[in-house]
Order: structure tokens, then C-alpha cells, then sequence
């Protein structure tokens, strides 16, 4: 499978009459995304906006982020199975409006969203401040379900991302990313005494703001599963939660997994690397045991020497990665873990839910709870009295001059467990 | 002006004698004694060592108490910037004479303590959250060694500076697990830990495992049908409208409603936890904390009663030491109240 | 807060869908639940058939309040 991630360097964002992508100067015709999502029936009103890096912006509380593209060869432009129709993803060529975002953005059931601060001592702490951020509010009509409220606002995103993804289909790009990857033979042929490795991306997949999707397919509906990684960057799975915005993995951030990256990165030179098991995070204990114990067997049928385990959310789910991390380290194979941790406002707690023997070498991604300061901003798109009802926030915690005090827990990406970002924890 | 230091060693260092003094209550001298003496020749002039405070080992761990009123009205009086108790080596019950009175003096006085351990000291555990413990060799024969670490380590604090890493600045990490930016993202760590082990070098964990205490099962309940049973929940059920404004994620308190008209907790109670769909929750608020189960079982006499108040956090991401203070103070209210037995679910 | 309450000699009961997690933390009478989203119920069922379920899983509760345990115990 081979794909051709195309990149078109961003260099800025503004509003205009027309969708464009001139010399890098993406421009939003604001009317033209508003159309797009208003054809469906549940969309009651959209608001677009811009924020660029720097700008003492505020973007809060925010559902989803997802890159813009456009599929210019290969079957499946857009994503698959949810706005687009059924298609094999993961080869043929991309443009991909890099530097980039959509952020979604508005209230779904009041709790579980982020902020992001594009200036400033917030920036430091999001991936989402260094990107040029189209950002799009949804209002759905009243008297939603919220399930339904939560799949309207998640495919509105998705639609957004397509429609401005569209600008970039003659674009220029500024270079050019290929990932081929052949079948498990071909490459243990090809680098027979390389360790076979194996990367198992857990998924969130506990009801309502709390699931991950794969070609439109709630998570909660399969057994751990196996996919080639350039599904993933082609599309294959998105985010269709929020869990805490810290370390939920935005639609951005699978288009870009970080893990899948560095793993291709170091293919045919110091790994072989064979591909993604998407494992779900369930909510009873028979289907945790179901899933690890099926994530094993997958690992070890394919042959794996060595297992990168990345986790989505906190609580239950330590329970799941540590699980896993057993059946494997028992059946020999050498695994990583990657998690967050909630050590506390002092970082002097346990940082896990659960415990095993066996999980001796794990990144930490940060304390979930570390507190930080958010000083006001000059401009905030969406609702900043949402930081009260939104975890990682209490009430009180927003000030009357805008200042905001919260955990990590409100900031997206902050904490990300697929390591997307640059946290660590040390013991002081 | 120099910074003043006062230090703390038992009978033997102290020069009074071997295990037939360890029973000699604490004295004060306005002099430097045993380590005390070579300990402010490292000071470099910034601080000295205004007197030595001298305590059987056995006396301190016999009669904390009486010890300690005596040891922190010597300091309360003579004021130190800084108290270094030590080093101990690995001499437990020194350790734990050193441990209990850096824990007294940094919680009653604010003063901070240095002090110098082997790792398998069981002072160390007891002093090294709060207490700046330096590393040391099993033995005496560690003096020379151990010394200057504490001095380096005492100037450093006592000139106001930041402390860095524990080992940049040659102290036992004291547990607080801080956040950090680095220079490598999080997957390029995993990668190049996997490749380390791979290679067979060495590699270090960025999060070794938590350990859990355990506690011993309490007594079981005689006659269920006289007993108060009490409903918990970490499932984050509140009555509507939040009226403590309990966190969603990572709580920072906990709270108490009145149960005794309910018979359920349905119409009136609804989930703010963040971290599971609260739909179903929120449907039949029971599902989470059956009141209407024990109601059942009151009104059938199969239990005495249900205690006529309901408790209630979030668990999700709300950390352990919060859960443990939380439990501490619901468990005072529950034994106040006599009751007998609890029943705590969790989402 | 299992082991918290636990300390004041005051027998304490977890009910908890993720058992595992309960026994690595210590609590010593745990009782299996349904799901993390509704331990003690069940949507799937009807009115009647989700009570009874309740109740069986409350009586459970009870019977390990009334239990002398050594150690950790699933009831």
C-alpha cells in the first residue's frame, strides 16, 4: 500500500468571498462552509472564524480537530464510510493543507471539551497553537437527543474539513511524504533481521462522548482489529469523542499519529515495522479481558518482537493497557507503554488507576492534573464560561478578567498518549 | 551574617557512648559535636553550626512524644535557618529518630532538614516527601562521602535557590511528580525506548508502577437487620443543578444529601461525572447508587435502616491522594454516626 | 475512599465493574458489577427484568457486609 501525503505549507489564513490556496494564503469563504453544513436538517446554525498562531486568541470548548485535505488520486477523498462513500483508504495521492485546522467547536451535553489559547503561555501547552485554525460552531436545532446532537456536530467537522480541503486540490506541494508499507512476507523478506514490531493504538469506546470510530464503525462494535498504518493516515478512523480534551485523539491527530510516524520513520533501518492493532477500551470486564486478550493473541500470531502501546483516556482504561502490557511481556514480546497520568494538583500521588510488575518501560506524557494559568484573551471564539463545566475546570476557576486557572485536563492535546506532544513527568 | 545551622546526631555520634546510652534523653549543647564539627568546615563561611542536639536512639523511638517537646523547644528557641539531623547510614532506628524529627520540625516550624540515609534505611520512606535526604553508604565509613553531599545540598537551600533534579542537586526524589516540557515528543521517546530494549541497553521507565497499600478487612456485620447500611458513590451523583458545583473530572471535594424522603434516587438526582456516557445514568440515577434496592430491603426488615445521608464524588482522574482524603473524612462522618456498614459504588 | 472507610473498622463493600482495577488498589469485599456506565443496572433489560438484576446485585452487596473475609473476596 503505498500513499503520497502531499504537503502545502500554510503560511496564512484569512476570510474572503472565495475558497482559495494562493502562495500559501489559504482563504475562507465563510458562506461557502456555512452552505455546505446547513444541508443537513439537524444543523440549525454555523458561525465560522479564523485564529492564526500568536493572535491573543481563545478557542474554547472545542469538540474536534481535523486537518483539511483533498484525495487527487487513489480511491476515498474525504473520510470513508462517514461522509463519503465506502472505500478502501490508504493509498494514492493527497494534498494536504499543511498547518491547517478545523476546530469544531460548541456545547453538547455541557462537560468534556477543551480550550485552546493561540498566544501566550496556553500555546505552549496545545499542538493546536501553532496551526491556522479555521474554527467552526455548530448549533444544532433544539430538542436533539444527545447522541444524535453529539453525530451532528462530529460530521459537520469532517464535511468542514472536506469542503476547505477542496482549495488545495491544485496546490503546489511544498514536499512530499510517501508511505509504502507491503505485506508482512514481503517486508520480513526484505529486512529479515530487523525486530518485527507492532503498534496497538487503544480507542476510547465508552457511549457518548466517549467513542472512536474506524470507516464509520463505533469502536464498541468490534474486536481489536487490524489495519495497515496508511488507513489510518488516509482517514480510516476518527475521533468521535471527547473523553478529557488532554488526551482524546483528535481526527488531527490520527490523520497524523504520531506513533505511526515515528515507527515508519525507523522501518527498514532499526525495526520492521508490521502494523496497527485498534483495540477498543470497553466498559465491562468481560469485554476488557475479550479485547487484551485478543490485542495479545493478534501481536503474537503476527510475530511481533516488540509492542508500542498507546492509551486514549484515563481511570478504566489504565486497567486495559496494563492488562495487555501482561499478556505480552509474558509471551516474551518487549512492549512500551505510552499514558498520561493523574498524579494530582501536587504530583504527589499514585499516578495510575491499577498496577502490574510487568510494565517496565512506560512514557509518561504528562500529569493530567498539573494546574496551569491562562492569562485573558483579547478575542475568545465559542464560550469561555464553558472552562466551568468542562473537565479539568471547576467553577470559579474563570476570572472576572478572563484569566483562567485549570488541569491539563481542559487543554487538547496537551497530555496526548500517542505522544503527540512534548510532556513529560520527572520525579522531583 | 551567617546562616545558622543546628544538627542533630544520637548518643554514638554524639559522643555520649554505644547501645548501653541509646536510652539517653536529648540534650542540647551550644557546640559542634561528631559530624557536626566536619560539617561546618564545609560551610564555607555562609553558615555555621550554632549547637548539636544529642538523642538516644532507643529514647527517641520509646518516647516520641517527650522527645520531641523537648527537641522543638530547643529549636523554636534557638531559630535555625536549617536543621541537619545525620547522616544515619543504615542505621534503622537513627533513621527513624532522624525521620521522626525532620517530619516534626518541617510541619510544627517550618524549617527545612537535611539529612543523609542509605536507601534501605526505613527512615527514608518515613522523611523523604518532606525531608531533603541525601544518599549515603551503608556504614560509617560513608561519613567522608556523605558530608559534603549534605553540606552542598544545605548552602544550596539556604541561599534561596530552586532546588533542580534530584540528582543534579544529589537528593532522594521526594515523590512529587512534576511536569515537564522535553526535547523529544512522546512517541519518538516510546520508539527509542523499544530500540533500547531491542539493543539490550539500558533504558529508564518514565512512570515505574504505583504501589497500593492494602488495609485489613474490617469486622463483618452481626445482624444485618439491625444495622445502618450507607450508600457512596464515586459515580458522580448529585442532586439536580449540582448544588456543590462537585468537579466533573479530577474532584476536589466530595458531598452529602439528604436521603431520608427519597426512595430512589430517580427524578431527583443526575451524573456530572465526565468520564462515561451519562445518559443511562441520568435515565435511572439507581443504576449507579440502588437506593431503591435498599429501600426495599428496609422496608422487608432485611436491613435496619439506610443512613439518611447519601455521599457522593467524581472518581474520574480525581487523583488517589484526594480519594484518600475524601475517604478519610466521609469514613470519620460514617463512624461518628455509628454506622455499620457501607456500601460505595463506582462507575 | 474503599480503604479510607475501611480503617475506621467500618465493613465496606465496592461495587465495581472493573474488579481488577478494585483488587490492585485493595479493597477486600468487592462485588462484580455490569458496566461503567450503569454498574448496577442494565438498559437492555426491561423494567422488571433490570430490578430483579439490581436487587440480585444489591443482596450480593449485603451478603459480603455479613461476611468475615481473610483477604480480598469477589462476592
Amino acid at each position: 500500500m503505498k500513499l503520497e501525503l502531499r504537503k502545502i505549507s500554510i503560511k496564512d489564513l484569512k476570510l474572503g468571498s472565495e475558497m482559495k490556496l494562493q502562495d500559501g494564503v489559504l482563504t475562507i469563504d465563510p458562506q461557502a462552509v456555512i452552505d455546505e453544513l446547513m444541508e443537513d436538517v439537524n444543523v440549525k446554525n454555523v458561525k465560522v472564524d479564523i485564529a492564526r498562531p500568536g493572535e491573543k486568541t481563545r478557542i474554547i470548548p472545542v469538540k474536534d480537530v481535523i486537518e483539511p485535505r483533498v484525495k487527487i488520486e487513489g480511491p476515498g477523498n474525504g473520510f470513508a464510510g462517514v461522509t463519503a462513500d465506502m472505500e478502501q483508504l490508504g493509498s494514492g495521492k493527497v494534498n494536504v493543507l499543511d498547518g491547517a485546522a478545523v476546530v469544531t467547536i460548541g456545547d453538547i451535553v455541557g462537560f468534556q471539551e477543551g480550550v485552546i489559547d493561540m498566544w501566550g503561555e496556553g500555546a505552549r501547552w496545545t499542538p493546536f497553537s501553532t496551526t491556522y485554525n479555521i474554527v467552526v460552531d455548530i448549533e444544532p436545532v433544539e430538542g436533539l437527543d444527545p447522541h444524535t446532537h453529539e453525530r451532528t456536530v462530529r460530521l459537520a467537522g469532517l464535511r468542514a474539513a472536506q469542503v476547505i480541503g477542496e482549495a488545495g486540490r491544485d496546490g503546489e506541494p511544498d514536499k512530499i511524504e510517501v508511505y509504502e508499507l507491503g505485506n508482512i512476507f514481503e517486508e520480513t523478506a526484505k529486512y529479515p533481521d530487523l525486530p518485527k514490531v507492532v503498534y496497538v493504538e487503544m480507542l476510547i469506546s465508552q457511549g457518548l462522548l466517549h467513542d472512536g470510530y474506524v470507516y464509520g464503525v463505533n469502536s464498541q462494535q468490534f474486536l481489536p482489529t487490524l489495519i495497515h498504518p496508511n488507513e489510518e493516515l488516509d482517514g480510516a478512523v476518527i475521533s468521535g469523542n471527547c473523553v478529557a480534551a488532554c488526551d482524546k485523539i483528535t481526527t488531527y491527530q490520527h490523520q497524523n499519529n504520531s506513533t505511526i510516524l515515528d515507527l515508519y520513520a525507523q522501518h527498514g533501518k532499526t525495526i520492521n515495522f508490521l502494523g496497527v492493532v485498534l483495540t477498543p477500551e470497553l466498559t465491562t470486564l468481560a469485554g476488557k479481558f475479550r479485547t487484551c486478550d485478543y490485542t495479545a493473541k493478534l501481536c503474537k500470531g503476527l510475530g511481533a518482537e516488540g509492542v508500542i502501546v498507546s492509551e486514549e483516556g484515563y481511570g478504566n482504561p489504565d486497567s486495559d493497557l496494563l492488562m495487555i502490557c501482561k499478556r505480552l511481556e509474558d509471551s516474551g514480546i518487549k512492549t512500551v507503554l505510552i499514558t498520561d497520568e493523574c498524579s494530582g494538583w501536587g504530583g504527589d500521588s499514585q499516578p495510575l488507576a491499577d498496577t502490574t510488575p510487568e510494565a517496565v518501560a512506560v512514557v509518561s506524557t504528562g500529569n493530567v492534573s498539573h494546574v496551569v494559568n491562562l492569562p485573558p484573551a483579547d478575542k475568545v471564539l465559542g464560550n469561555d464560561r464553558a472552562i466551568a463545566t468542562l473537565a479539568g475546570g471547576w467553577e470559579g476557576c474563570l476570572e472576572e478578567d478572563g484569566t483562567i486557572k485549570c488541569e491539563l485536563n481542559a487543554v487538547i492535546g496537551s497530555t496526548s498518549e500517542i505522544g503527540y506532544h512534548y510532556l513529560s513527568v520527572e520525579e522531583y | 551574617m551567617k546562616y545558622k545551622v543546628l544538627y542533630y546526631v544520637n548518643q554514638f555520634f554524639g559522643q555520649v557512648g554505644g547501645e548501653e546510652k541509646a536510652g539517653v534523653k536529648p540534650e542540647f549543647v551550644r557546640k559542634m559535636v561528631g559530624p557536626a564539627m566536619g560539617f561546618n568546615g564545609l560551610l564555607e563561611d555562609k553558615a555555621e553550626v550554632v549547637g548539636t542536639l544529642i538523642c538516644g536512639d532507643n529514647y527517641f523511638n520509646e518516647n516520641k512524644q517527650e522527645a520531641l517537646d523537648y527537641i522543638l523547644g530547643v529549636i523554636k528557641e534557638e531559630a535555625p535557618d536549617i536543621v541537619v539531623a545525620g547522616p544515619a547510614f543504615n542505621a534503622g532506628r537513627y533513621g527513624m529518630a532522624c525521620a521522626g524529627l525532620a517530619n516534626a520540625v518541617i510541619d510544627e516550624l517550618g524549617i527545612p532538614v537535611v539529612s543523609g540515609m542509605y536507601m534501605e534505611n526505613p527512615g527514608l520512606e518515613e522523611c523523604r516527601a518532606k525531608a531533603y535526604v541525601v544518599e549515603t553508604g551503608d556504614s560509617a565509613g560513608g561519613m567522608r562521602e556523605a558530608l559534603p553531599k549534605m553540606a552542598a545540598l544545605t548552602l544550596k537551600l539556604l541561599s534561596g535557590q530552586e532546588l533542580g533534579k534530584p540528582e543534579e542537586d544529589g537528593y532522594l526524589a521526594q515523590g512529587r511528580r512534576l511536569t515537564i516540557f522535553v526535547e523529544k515528543r512522546g512517541s519518538q521517546r516510546a520508539v527509542d525506548m523499544l530500540l533500547a530494549r531491542f539493543r539490550g541497553e539500558e533504558f529508564k521507565t518514565e512512570l515505574p508502577m504505583p504501589v497500593f497499600d492494602k488495609v485489613a478487612p474490617a469486622p463483618a456485620i452481626k445482624d444485618l437487620s439491625k444495622a445502618t447500611i450507607a450508600l457512596v458513590t464515586s459515580g458522580g451523583m448529585v442532586p439536580l443543578g449540582n448544588p456543590d458545583r462537585i468537579q466533573s473530572a479530577s474532584a476536589q471535594k466530595w458531598g452529602r444529601y439528604d436521603i431520608d424522603k427519597n426512595v430512589a434516587l430517580m427524578g431527583d438526582y443526575c451524573t456530572i461525572h465526565g468520564g462515561f456516557d451519562p445518559v443511562y445514568a441520568n435515565e435511572i440515577p439507581d443504576r449507579v447508587a440502588p437506593l431503591d434496592i435498599l429501600r426495599d430491603y428496609e422496608k422487608e426488615g432485611k436491613i435496619g435502616g439506610v443512613y439518611k445521608y447519601f455521599y457522593t464524588t467524581t472518581g474520574t482522574g480525581t487523583s488517589v491522594a484526594n480519594a484518600v482524603k475524601f475517604g478519610q473524612e466521609i469514613g470519620k462522618e460514617l463512624k461518628d454516626a455509628g454506622v455499620d456498614g457501607v456500601i460505595l459504588t463506582s462507575t | 475512599m474503599v480503604k479510607e472507610i475501611e480503617r475506621y473498622g467500618i465493613p465496606i463493600v465496592h461495587m465495581a465493574t472493573i474488579t481488577t482495577i478494585s483488587v490492585s488498589v485493595g479493597a477486600n469485599r468487592i462485588v462484580p458489577t455490569i458496566a461503567i456506565p450503569y454498574p448496577v443496572g442494565d438498559p437492555s433489560l426491561g423494567e422488571a427484568a433490570e430490578h430483579d438484576l439490581r436487587e440480585k446485585l444489591v443482596r450480593r452487596a449485603l451478603e459480603g457486609l455479613v461476611t468475615e473475609v481473610e483477604e480480598v473476596t469477589l462476592f
